[in-house]
């Protein structure tokens, strides 16, 4: 069966019709990888920035709790909004969509494989996206006061996963299917290689939040008896919005940095089966996931509970941050070798995935009972430190393999300049809320708390961080508009790489590759420059 | 191509089909799967009363004026087995080019998915439980519902793999062989729910 669609040239009846519109509905209707890829990371880049705005919006009440900002029925659906936008407007869809756009020319395929369910993905997560806003705004979402509309949000979360699902299965046939000949699954490229683990990790867990969501849609229409109503959707569906889900999210941002590693030292991965562990551990953080268990570390019992509370808590906190701990070790290896060539995207991908670890090392504090930090915004930081690290690595991607999608590259020190904004947002946005976490500042309030410590301070320092993400995300978005379409030329192989995708030239035309190239390691393209392994 | 890698020749297909079947269906193997747990989950913690002699402990999960056709449940997972058999038959036939077996073994396997679809909806009909009854009843109609859902998208497989067969499609055994390989996930997530739903109650 074949899934590699050619495209006949415009018809000449199209000529009539307007430039813009016949341009619009080709980017709409394509059912090329790297125009789906693209729109995906576009898409989620605004709704990055409107998640944002909400985020410093909620920050400004909590300067001072006790005024009237945002009205006191508007906040919980604030929240509500800033929870999804983080997990599924920003974390999932960056890294989904940068997956799409390049682990098929990083395999050497002429196409992804099922480009309409790709396509179909794309389309199913934008709608349910728009559902959720939409649901949330009239007063749904989780605790929402309108019924019908409570209603709507769960069937736009069920659709924005079902979108995830689909995109994810098309890339995963893609890494298993498509591979170019001689490229054994130990030669595929490391991104691809998360984006097959990630991926699959993606559809192993999601489902189960659609089952979920499949009950409380059934109650809530019918019955609320079995549930609890509007007042306990999070109560089951929580864990779809926060740790240790986001970890699944976030493996094919490793795998980004696992690939830029060897490229920017300029030789050969020499720990390369280290780096497949890597990926591979952080993609145990699905288990965590599925069984919806936070295993929290307790010090009460006997030796025995001590010693399987430990366990547990090992196995599905920590091995995670052990893969990325791995990933992030070998880049910093390459890095020290002394070889390595200055690159802006491999920085800011590096100090994002930096930005994700100190979000997982969070979530092991929390889980840890005598922390006392249940309940508190540390949480929340940890989901910050999570999806602004991922959006940070993700924007390190595009610079990285922007080229081989659009032609031209992005000047380094508007990469280095906005990346240290989102970078220094980050920290700023998130870190406080480390500090008010462990003064007891509780989480999922917006209003009327109070605590022992400087309330402004940190809530402060928290909004200007999210208005820092906002200005470094405006900042990228202005070059890479700017850059890709006036900037100057990448020429085919910009950054002296490594895999098939740099064999082709930029931006790789529609099929990808004129011809297939046969395999002979992991490095077919510096095999080809006569680099020596 | 612009750097100089050694050419190849045009790839063998790599079962796209039964690659992608395969990573779908466990999709619908965790969607199930978590749907079943959140249902032991509900049953596990549902209250417990003495029995009026003291004899017995009663679990308050399963309404007492609520009775499970077992005779129709039962049916459905025959049917399911009935079902394989013909997908089998169809891989069969395609494998050994028999065109006519194809397509007939294809509308039998439609045919016996529309018969489960009936057999679920006279179980509900017989059990004569209202969606708003109780939390019983609410997630009862959820569980099986979704399961139904993925027997309808079995079915939209099959009638597209036998238009497809009937088009003239005669070298199509991989797309034949994935839709066998959903049914048989299938059956095996209907196992299950038979045994904890139907069986179990």
């Amino acid at each position: 069966m074949t899934t590699i669609e050619t495209h006949a040239q415009a018809s000449a009846s199209r000529d009539a019709v307007p430039q813009l519109l016949v341009g619009i509905a080709d980017w709409v209707s394509s059912s090329d990888h790297k125009k789906i890829g693209r729109l995906f990371i576009a898409l989620s880049w605004l709704l990055a920035l409107a998640t944002a705005v909400i985020a410093a919006l909620i920050g400004l009440e909590r300067i001072t709790p006790s005024s009237a900002l945002i009205n006191s029925n508007a906040a919980p659906q604030l929240l509500a909004v800033f929870r999804f936008g983080l997990v599924y407007a920003v974390l999932a869809p960056t890294f989904v969509g940068i997956a799409v756009a390049v682990a098929p020319l990083q395999v050497g395929a002429r196409s992804i494989s099922f480009p309409r369910l790709a396509q179909l993905g794309l389309w199913l997560w934008i709608t349910g996206v728009a559902t959720v806003i939409i649901a949330i705004a009239s007063n749904g979402g989780p605790a929402g006061g309108n019924s019908d509309m409570v209603d709507l949000y769960l069937l736009g979360l069920a659709v924005t996963a079902a979108g995830l699902v689909a995109a994810a299965t098309s890339a995963v046939v893609t890494a298993l299917t498509a591979r170019a000949p001689g490229m054994s699954l130990e030669r595929a490229p490391l991104f691809s290689w998360s984006v097959l683990a990630g991926g699959f990790a993606i559809v192993a867990s999601l489902p189960v939040a659609i089952g979920t969501i499949a009950y409380l849609y059934v109650d809530h229409t019918y019955a609320r008896v079995a549930f609890g109503g509007n007042y306990a959707v999070n109560d089951h569906l929580g864990w779809a919005l926060t740790q240790p889900l986001t970890f699944v999210f976030v493996v094919m941002a490793v795998g980004a940095l696992a690939d830029m590693g060897p490229v920017v030292s300029g030789g050969r991965q020499p720990l390369r089966g280290a780096a497949l562990a890597g990926i591979g551990l952080v993609t145990t953080a699905v288990l965590g996931a599925v069984t919806q268990s936070q295993h929290v570390l307790t010090f009460t019992g006997g030796a025995a509970d001590k010693i399987q509370s430990l366990i547990t808590f090992a196995l599905f906190n920590l091995l995670p941050i052990l893969g990325v701990l791995v990933v992030l070790a070998l880049g910093a290896l390459g890095a020290k070798s002394g070889k390595i060539r200055p690159n802006a995207s491999f920085a800011i991908t590096f100090l994002g995935v930096g930005m994700i670890l100190v979000g997982m090392l969070g979530n092991a504090l929390l889980n840890i009972d005598a922390t006392d930090l249940a309940g508190t915004v540390f949480e929340e930081g940890a989901t910050v430190y999570v999806s602004y690290g991922s959006l940070l690595a993700g924007l390190g991607a595009i610079a990285f393999w922007g080229p081989k999608l659009w032609g031209r590259k992005i000047a380094d020190k508007k990469v280095f300049g906005a990346g240290a904004l989102v970078l220094l947002g980050t920290v700023l946005a998130a870190f406080p809320q480390y500090i008010a976490g462990f003064q007891g500042q509780p989480n999922g309030v917006v209003a009327s708390f109070d605590y022992d410590g400087p309330i402004s301070l940190w809530n402060g320092a928290s909004t200007a961080g999210h208005a820092l993400v906002i200005l470094g995300l405006l900042a990228f978005i202005g070059a890479a508009v700017t850059d890709f379409r006036s900037g100057e030329h990448a020429g085919d192989d910009p950054w002296n790489g490594h895999t098939l995708e740099w064999a082709t030239p930029s931006p790789a035309p529609h099929n990808n590759f004129s011809e297939l190239a046969t395999v002979g390691s992991a490095e077919p393209v510096l095999d080809s420059k006569g680099v020596s392994a | 191509m612009t750097l100089a890698l050694p050419s190849a020749a045009t790839p063998a297909p790599k079962r796209q089909a039964m690659v992608a079947v395969g990573v779908l269906s466990v999709a619908a193997i965790t969607l199930m799967g978590g749907m079943l747990s959140v249902w032991l989950r509900f049953r596990a913690a549902a209250p417990t009363r003495e029995s009026s002699d003291g004899l017995y402990i009663i679990k308050d999960w399963l309404p007492k004026d609520i009775a499970i056709p077992e005779v129709a449940a039962n049916t459905m997972l025959t049917t399911f087995f009935a079902l394989l058999l013909m997908a089998q038959w169809a891989c069969y036939s395609a494998k050994r080019g028999h065109d006519s077996h194809r397509s007939l073994a294809l509308l039998v396997t439609f045919g016996l998915g529309a018969a489960i679809v009936n057999a679920q909806i006279a179980v509900y009909s017989q059990m004569g439980i209202g969606v708003r009854d109780g939390a019983y009843q609410t997630m009862f109609y959820a569980i099986t519902a979704t399961m139904m859902i993925l027997v309808v998208t079995g079915m939209v497989f099959t009638a597209v793999t036998w238009f497809r067969s009937v088009g003239g499609r005669r070298d199509d055994v991989e797309v034949v062989n994935a839709h066998a390989l959903y049914w048989y996930v299938l059956t095996a997530i209907f196992v299950a729910l038979w045994f904890v739903v139907y069986v179990q109650k």
